[in-house]
């Protein structure tokens, strides 16, 4: 079998502390993202399990698997779950969900969530798109601006690149900061082109590591443009895949002159998280009614 | 008099000699990674094909985006320039050029002494160039002439929906696992391109005769999808891959 070299870690994760059993609300968001796929259960207002996966070719599947994992082990049933949001590019074919809500607004919400109330300018760098977000600090969305007609700056586009020199994406951001000095940035805004390029620079006797230094702050300067058309204000968080590659993360960083403010348990899950609490809010809301 | 035009492109490295207005030679190579190496050859190829040697030849015109690269080039001209004027040599009543290469897409409206009016084009994208065709070809796992054949046996429309060609071909390879036939997929991906290369030709006013060039001319399917989104009737003259060297080696005698 040949390495795939484009894979991302997928992972998941239980809270040990917490009875579900006790929580007065159990509730999920599910983010059906074109390449990564999450499912965030919320138990109360706290995360009690998520998991993070590979797209599968249909959004019903891929929620279903993702849903799956975060609730293997935990005695959960899916029927156990009060309220599902389902959120992301496949969030209109979620069966299991009782309310599609846009992934703008769960990234928001799940940033504000994990970050707190400072946070105001949110990034996120998906597998198909990049969205400059500004939220209040309840995490409600004030503006946003996307681009989703480009693979440059996305994660997709990073796949193709970590094939093409057969380097593990989560590799990625180390290897590039492993350079004695910074290289210019890959010039191709297109990826396809970009791929052309970086074989040229190979073959002139660039290193792998170069290679990809030029090809992260290639990446980070493009987001850069794209924030700086939405202005930036503090705090300043990163969602999605490519936050967890500290080559871009730290160019960014270095580009704009302000730090990312880290967000735990995974910044990949903001989507996931943000229709889970859309979830909560929309359960209570319907027992208040009731 | 004799003289050469090159046309260094993104892919191929074309070379065109003409003889007293008359075409004598054309070769052409795959630019590999020397593309001044390979400029070399393709010119001496050219020549050995002509009966004549390098000294005969009294000027050497570059065109193409590695036109600059070429030191034994005496002057070099725009890709622009060179396709209107080699466009206007084989077909003088052409006033509207679109020239589609492997990286790079334009459209061109001309004057009937071969003058370039207006233009417009795309370089920064590989949705609307053959890279495009290219990178559809291996999620399809054909080849392109494959490719061509099944879009002509195509029934039915199948939509492709975005613009990168990185985001098309993970649709082109979701098309696949939902069981819709090649033939179709080939067909939306030629509809696609041409829908993308029409849009930005209509930045420029179309006016008939219509002629497509570039290597992706010699994509029947991509013609009759240009034909469709243009409106019009295009006309695709003979070595299409040839016109900007041909233009080069024009405007060098001139």
């Amino acid at each position: 079998m040949t390495t795939e070299f484009y894979r991302w870690t997928e992972n998941t994760w239980k809270s040990p502390d917490i009875d579900w059993r006790k929580a007065q609300t159990l509730v999920a968001g599910i983010d059906v993202g074109s390449v990564s796929s999450q499912a965030v259960i919320l138990a109360d207002d706290k995360i009690f399990a998520f998991c993070n996966t590979r797209t599968g070719s249909n959004s019903p599947d891929s929620a279903m698997k993702a849903l799956g994992i975060s609730l293997d082990g935990t005695g959960i049933k899916p029927e156990d779950i009060q309220f599902i949001v389902g959120t992301g590019y496949g969030r209109v074919n979620i069966p299991m969900a009782k309310k599609a809500i846009t992934e703008i607004a769960c990234h928001a919400r799940g940033a504000n969530y994990m970050g707190g109330p400072s946070v105001k300018t949110i990034l996120d760098m998906g597998g198909q798109d990049l969205k400059g977000i500004h939220c209040d600090e309840k995490g409600k969305v004030t503006q946003f601006l996307m681009n989703d007609k480009c693979a440059a700056g996305t994660g997709r586009g990073m796949e193709v690149m970590a094939e093409l020199l057969q380097v593990p994406i989560v590799d990625v951001g180390k290897m590039s900061l492993d350079v004695k000095e910074e290289p210019e940035p890959v010039s191709s805004t297109c990826v396809i082109f970009a791929k052309s390029e970086a074989i040229g620079l190979l073959r002139s006797g660039w290193t792998k590591n170069m290679v990809l230094a030029a090809y992260c702050s290639a990446m980070a300067h493009r987001v850069v443009g794209l924030l700086e058309r939405i202005g930036i204000e503090k705090e300043f968080v990163i969602t999605g895949g490519i936050a967890k590659n500290v080559g871009v993360v730290s160019r960014i960083e270095k580009e704009l002159g302000l730090k990312v403010k880290p967000l735990s348990p995974d910044p990949q899950i903001a989507g996931g998280l943000g229709a889970s609490l859309f979830a909560r809010d929309l359960l209570l809301k319907s027992r208040k009614t009731a | 008099m004799i003289t050469a035009g090159i046309d260094v492109g993104a892919k191929t490295i074309k070379v065109v000699i003409v003889k007293d207005n008359k075409i004598v030679a054309r070769s052409i190579n795959p630019t590999g990674f020397e593309p001044l190496e390979t400029a070399e050859k393709t010119l001496n190829e050219a020549a050995k094909q002509a009966g004549i040697s390098r000294q005969d030849i009294k000027k050497i015109y570059a065109t193409g985006a590695g036109r600059k690269n070429i030191p034994f080039a005496d002057h070099n001209v725009t890709e622009v320039t060179a396709d209107a004027k080699g466009t206007n040599y084989l077909r003088p009543s052409v006033r509207t050029i679109v020239d589609i290469g492997a990286e790079e897409a334009r459209g061109i409206s001309c004057d009937p002494s071969g003058k370039v009016l207006d233009f417009s084009k795309n370089d920064k994208c590989a949705a609307g160039a053959g890279a495009f065709v290219e990178s559809m070809s291996r999620a399809l796992e054909v080849t392109v002439p494959q490719m061509i054949e099944f879009s002509h046996k195509s029934t039915k429309d199948a939509p492709i929906n975005a613009t990168c060609a990185v985001f098309a071909e993970s649709e082109v390879v979701s098309l696949i696992h939902s069981k819709i036939e090649k033939a179709d997929i080939a067909h939306a991906v030629h509809d696609a391109i041409a829908s993308r290369v029409s849009s930005m030709v209509r930045r420029i006013p179309i006016e008939k005769d219509v002629a497509l060039i570039g290597g992706v001319a010699n994509n029947t399917a991509i013609v009759e999808a240009m034909k469709k989104h243009l409106g019009v009737d295009v006309v695709v003259p003979e070595n299409p891959d040839f016109v900007s060297a041909l233009g080069a080696a024009l405007l060098a005698a001139a």
